[in-house]
């Protein structure tokens, strides 16, 4: 093989965004770090830096998971208190790891870590089975659509590498996530200390006959994890070169947040309702035939209509709710409990508008799914419905049907802090 | 089933290019920082794109440490007069002429800390809201956890423990008089992936990314390009040496490796094939563990 086409083999590769929950003592920061060393992504000058590291803090062996642990504070408390990304590719992949810290006061961090998954890692141990923590992490990877769960379960080290108990767990958990609307949703035995089936296929359990975790990572189908049936292009800029060249073009640029478009389709623009037909898909590399999520274009019409940013194109014959009124499940992520009458400020696609609270049907209690009707304040990593009136009508569909266009964040506007991610029922 | 699959190198491009256009939609004044090394041409590149056939809808700034190599220097302005781009220089000697800042004496002498100063009064003289530069997280821990849009207060300053949560792909920009915000639109790529699309894109680099023969001196089993701003020992031999750098910054802390490949395939093997990381090679993060976060702090990029 020559050694261009060596290099031109890396640009056939796709993308998966997973991220990995865990509590404290799964072995979590462990496994990322058995993925990343296994997988040859440490560098010679990282693990030096780990070693001795591990060695200033009397470790009996390399600690891989202070490979993970980022800022200082973490370092010295040893745990991960915010969302972290790691980054790792094989020939056929590339993999961005948003490792999660698993407490249940940084159910914020989770939720955020869980938002652009298109995968999750649940990290279980095989010593203690389905914990309350088990059932929080499986909740919010449904709730937040992610489409493939992995049970990976773990320190089977510590149980003699036992079929029985692996079986029994798998059970188990194959009953409690039975109620998850997630589909796709595998096991795996492993140990992340000794890297037992992460990278390479383990010796001490022949009895299972799966991929190894990386083999099911690399080969876990993600082209229809996007929606392309519904059309949504919320537009971001008006491109108007007013140039000698292009002394009238007029593109509306924008990233697809839904479906396929193509040169020639009919379009409505939304809010205003006016019809009109793509006349084309410009990129800097050439115009297109036709176009999809998540790809960044800009659109060309036949006519001179009004569109500027915060409006939707969108196909005639498939519109989505064009409403002031929304109904949502709210993570709440500030300090500031939620104002029950308060205003915010919404973020919802290219859209800035405000929205009042009109009520807040129930707190979720996301240990037990349990609807808690009679406390309804909303404070730092609570679960809530609620429902909203906006200022102007937003274009949205169910979260469940299009994470683009079903998601939108919370601004308090006296601190311009986001304070709550929300997922339109 | 769909067919309807994007590369990885198609899906990081369409993600940079839909958070430059947030900037220009949510900030008033926003700046590109650009040192003429190889992340900042690839956002370059990718502003390009994003408002093609328009030009690129904000200015370029380049903090200056005036320890460049020479090669960048032709090139960037090369490049900002082939593209017509309005490119501000901020000058780390001007910094120090005006008493902003003093110079490091010695060996090690460096102005890489400097560079904040210079970099937070061109902001501030500028009035410019936002500065977008090619950071990436996989560059070190610290920068790990930084967000896409990276609120900064009015003085300059990043907080790690108080960032605002980012979700999905909305970007809260919102912000007070006087403060203003870092964007980092390819947060989610790696060394290896910037190589690629140089490759994909066929992006114009500066040639001391290739192999080529300079004089070079090793310190601390660090190869250093011999320049006018590095002072050497005595028991510190000069010799002519084929070369390459993964990284472009300051002359006095930036160091080469030792390579013959001189074209972006044979770079891409090497990289593939590397067992260091590219800020190995500087010295300004070896200082302490916590070295980049300490900097980022006080309003590094």
């Amino acid at each position: 093989m020559s050694k261009g086409k060596e290099a031109n083999s890396y640009l056939d590769m796709d993308l998966l965004r997973f991220t990995t929950a865990g509590s404290v003592d799964d072995g979590k920061s462990t496994l990322i770090g058995r993925m990343l060393y296994d997988s040859k992504s440490i560098f010679e000058d990282q693990m030096e830096a780990i070693e001795k590291a591990s060695e200033k803090k009397g470790d009996e062996r390399v600690n891989l998971a202070l490979l993970t642990d980022g800022l200082r504070a973490e370092r010295e408390q040893g745990i991960t208190i915010d969302v972290a990304y790691r980054y790792f590719a094989t020939p056929k992949r590339k993999f961005i790891i948003a490792d999660t810290p698993g407490h249940i006061q940084y159910t914020r961090n989770m939720i955020t870590g869980a938002s652009t998954a298109n995968l999750a890692i649940i990290l279980v141990d095989a010593r203690h089975g389905i914990l309350e923590q088990t059932a929080r992490h499986s909740f919010i990877a449904s709730m937040l659509g992610i489409p493939h769960i992995i049970y990976c379960i773990n320190k089977m080290d510590l149980v003699d590498y036992s079929e029985e108990v692996y079986e029994n767990l798998k059970e188990e958990l194959e009953h409690f996530s039975s109620k998850l609307t997630t589909k796709d949703i595998r096991f795996i035995p492993i140990s992340a200390l000794f890297g037992d089936n992460v990278v390479n296929r383990s010796k001490k359990m022949d009895w299972y006959e799966g991929g190894t975790l990386l083999y099911t990572l690399e080969n876990v189908h993600i082209a229809s994890d996007h929606n392309h049936i519904d059309c949504r292009f919320p537009v971001q800029n008006v491109i108007r070169p007013q140039s000698a060249e292009y002394p009238d073009y007029r593109g509306f640029a924008g990233r697809i947040a839904g479906g396929v478009f193509r040169k020639g389709d009919e379009i409505m623009a939304l809010p205003s309702g006016f019809t009109s037909k793509i006349k084309a898909i410009d990129t800097m590399d050439g115009e297109l035939e036709e176009a999809f999520a998540p790809m960044s274009v800009t659109i060309r019409l036949e006519d001179e209509i009004d569109i500027s940013r915060g409006d939707m194109i969108v196909r005639v014959n498939n519109k989505p709710d064009v409403t002031q009124d929304i109904e949502a499940m709210v993570c709440w992520l500030s300090n500031t409990p939620l104002n029950p009458n308060g205003k915010y400020a919404v973020k919802h696609t290219s859209n800035d508008v405000r929205c009042m609270i009109k009520e807040i049907n129930y707190k979720l209690d996301i240990n037990t799914l349990h609807r808690n009707l009679d406390d309804r304040s909303v404070n730092m990593n609570d679960i809530a419905r609620i429902k909203i009136r906006t200022t102007k009508p937003l274009f949205v569909d169910k979260y469940s049907r299009n994470r683009n266009t079903g998601s939108f964040v919370l601004i308090d506007e006296a601190t311009n802090n986001t304070v709550a991610a929300c997922m339109v029922i | 089933m769909s067919n309807y699959n994007l590369s990885h190198l198609k899906e990081l491009e369409a993600e940079a290019m839909f958070v430059i256009r947030e900037v220009v939609a949510q900030f008033e004044n926003p700046v590109l920082l650009f040192s003429g090394g190889k992340d900042s041409i690839v956002c370059f590149h990718l502003a390009r794109k994003a408002f093609f056939p328009a030009k690129v809808p904000f200015p370029l700034m380049h903090v200056d440490t005036g320890h460049n190599f020479p090669e960048t220097i032709a090139f960037r302005d090369r490049l900002m007069k082939e593209t017509n781009t309005k490119l501000i220089v901020a000058s780390v000697q001007d910094s120090i002429d005006q008493g902003r800042v003093v110079e490091e004496k010695g060996l090690l002498a460096s102005r890489n800390k400097l560079q904040t100063t210079t970099l937070l009064d061109g902001i501030e003289n500028n009035k410019f809201d936002c500065a977008m530069g090619g950071a990436r997280r996989d560059e070190e821990k610290a920068r790990a956890k930084e967000r896409f849009f990276s609120h900064r207060d009015d003085f300059g300053q990043w907080d790690p423990k108080n960032q605002r949560p980012e979700l999905w792909n909305i970007f809260n920009g919102k912000k007070n008089m006087g403060e203003h915000f870092r964007v980092f639109p390819i947060s989610n790529w790696t060394e290896m992936d910037i190589w690629q699309y140089i490759l994909q894109e066929k992006i114009d680099i500066p040639e001391i990314y290739f192999s080529h023969t300079r004089p070079c001196f090793v310190r601390d089993g660090i190869i250093m390009g011999k320049t006018d701003f590095v002072p050497t020992k005595e028991t510190e031999e000069v010799r002519d040496m084929v070369v390459r750098f993964r990284t472009i910054g300051d002359a006095t802390c930036t160091g080469a490796v030792a390579s013959t490949a001189s074209t972006l395939e044979e770079i891409i093997e090497e990289v593939a094939s590397t067992r260091v990381t590219e800020r190995g090679g500087r010295s300004d993060d070896k200082r302490s563990e916590a070295a980049m976060e300490d900097r980022k702090k006080e309003g590094y990029f």
